[in-house]
């Protein structure tokens, strides 16, 4: 498994699995920007969040996916998961 | 038997827009041309290794690169029945003139058909499912594989608010979709998109019409699919269909539609009786009722698209009702999808484009590959024929005893 869970890392599995809104360039700053905003709606993130799952070994609580998440929350909510120390 | 509604209540319903993928052609024009040429789509299956399986010829769509025509989120989560109509539609839109953004969403309805759905996502999924489990598949699996998936997004696409849904009975549906965007345009909705578009060529699509029986054994693409012919052995299975723009004359002329390709002017459909009951199968009445619907003579329609099975006992069938009707020899007969193959539910909704075309140009496209069969008294058209079309009839059998009829008209300018 993977150790650390980065931006690009994210970026990929965005792109591998819900794909890319034209309207929208992951490779601007998106950290602070709900994935609501980016285009990613509940499904895409049910997506997203299985891919993590699979690919890191980790569980993401259902509590997880809120309206209001970002990938800088999200990262920090696998980062934690990877190192063993819930995200605060 | 159901037919249109009834007489009072008969608003015009018109063809303002055409969107078209076929083996042979990718878009209306090219289509159009390849079909008055003879040029087929049908050959070897080259979509997966097919050489170990009975049947090996298909309609295959060339050259579609989804890619560059829909959006990276679409792409995740489409079946490739579903990029085929998603383009269809683009283009049947463009083809009227018709801005969706520019029309209320509740203006504008989608009611397609659909055969047997996304089999190739539904492949790729379940095939995860069983080699790795259950979180391998597709959250995209819950809706891509679905029939109405095909109406959903392109109602998702274009606003599309109105009536929509799916109807699913085999090849007949692609009329009977239609037939149901007709009524929900009598009932008030200016504007619906129409007809179908059908993709399963890949090996768990492939096994399933294999089972359904009458899938063509032959090896050689112009002698495999030849109905009406005394060498008829079954059909060839092809991708694609059309998408049809379809409103209420009024909002058409209102807005200054570009152009009218001609009027759905009557429909019905009829369920045949129980297999050896002894009793005539459903098509004859079908075809008598979309005349009436359309308040038409059989001397008025100048062109039978015909249903086409190529098999010996569904094509005598198809022959008698239309003998029956309208006499031996006495109308035009062609099967333009011998150059396609049967596509299912997209077949009809592309003869009904065609016969637009038909009548667009005056000229009946031609049956290829094939000899007429003395015995069934029909007039096919086995190359190009000019002559003025006003009025054709498109017919529509599916799997289980499905008949439909539809009568397409020229509307005077």
């Amino acid at each position: 498994m993977p150790a650390d869970f980065t931006p690009d890392d994210l970026k990929r599995i965005l792109r591998e699995g819900a794909g890319t809104d034209d309207a929208v360039d992951l490779d601007t700053d998106i950290l602070d920007t709900a994935f609501t905003a980016l285009g990613y709606e509940s499904l895409a993130m049910l997506e997203t969040f299985g891919r993590i799952e699979r690919e890191y070994g980790i569980d993401l609580a259902e509590d997880t996916l809120t309206d209001d998440l970002t990938p800088r929350r999200l990262i920090a909510v696998i980062t934690g998961q990877l190192s063993g120390t819930p995200a605060a | 038997m159901t037919t249109g509604t009834p007489a009072g209540e008969r608003t015009t319903v018109v063809v303002t827009g055409l969107g078209v993928a076929a083996p042979n052609g990718l878009g209306l024009d090219r289509y159009w041309s390849a079909t008055l040429s003879g040029d087929s789509g049908i050959g070897p299956l080259e979509r997966f290794a097919a050489a170990s399986y009975p049947a090996r010829l298909a309609g295959e769509i060339k050259g579609f690169k989804a890619e560059e025509q829909l959006p990276g989120r679409l792409l995740a989560q489409t079946d490739r029945m579903t990029r085929l109509a998603l383009v269809s539609a683009d283009w049947a839109l463009a083809d009227a003139g018709v801005t969706p953004e520019e029309t209320a969403d509740y203006a504008m309805g989608v009611i397609t058909a659909s055969h047997s759905g996304g089999f190739e996502f539904g492949q790729r999924e379940l095939q995860a499912l069983w080699s790795k489990g259950g979180k391998y598949v597709s959250a995209y699996q819950s809706f891509a594989w679905f029939y109405a998936v095909n109406s959903g997004q392109i109602s998702i696409r274009h606003g599309m608010r109105g009536p929509s849904g799916v109807v699913v009975s085999d090849q007949a549906g692609g009329l009977d979709a239609v037939a149901q965007a007709r009524r929900q345009i009598r009932k008030g909705t200016p504007l619906v998109m129409s007809g179908a578009v059908d993709a399963s060529l890949c090996s768990w699509g492939w096994v399933a019409q294999l089972a359904g029986g009458g899938l063509s054994t032959s090896d050689e693409p112009e002698r495999a699919y030849l109905p009406f012919d005394a060498d008829a052995r079954g059909y060839v299975p092809g991708e694609g269909g059309a998408l049809l723009v379809l409103e209420s004359a009024g909002h058409a002329r209102e807005r200054g539609a570009g152009q009218i390709y001609g009027e759905i002017a009557g429909y019905a459909a009829t369920f045949d009786p129980a297999p050896h009951s002894g009793r005539e199968p459903g098509l004859r009445r079908a075809v008598e009722l979309a005349l009436a619907d359309a308040d038409t003579e059989p001397d008025a329609i100048d062109v039978v698209f015909a249903d086409a099975a190529g098999l010996p006992e569904p094509d005598r069938l198809e022959a008698e009702a239309i003998s029956k009707v309208f006499g031996p020899r006495r109308v035009p007969v062609t099967a333009p999808k011998t150059m396609t193959g049967r596509l299912y539910s997209g077949a009809a909704p592309l003869d009904l484009a065609t016969a637009c075309l038909a009548i667009r140009d005056g000229v009946i496209p031609p049956t290829v590959n094939i000899s007429p069969a003395d015995e069934y008294e029909l007039d096919v058209v086995t190359r190009a024929r000019r002559r003025p079309v006003r009025s054709a009839l498109v017919l529509a059998r599916g799997h289980g005893g499905f008949n439909s009829a539809m009568v397409v008209r020229a509307v005077p300018a």
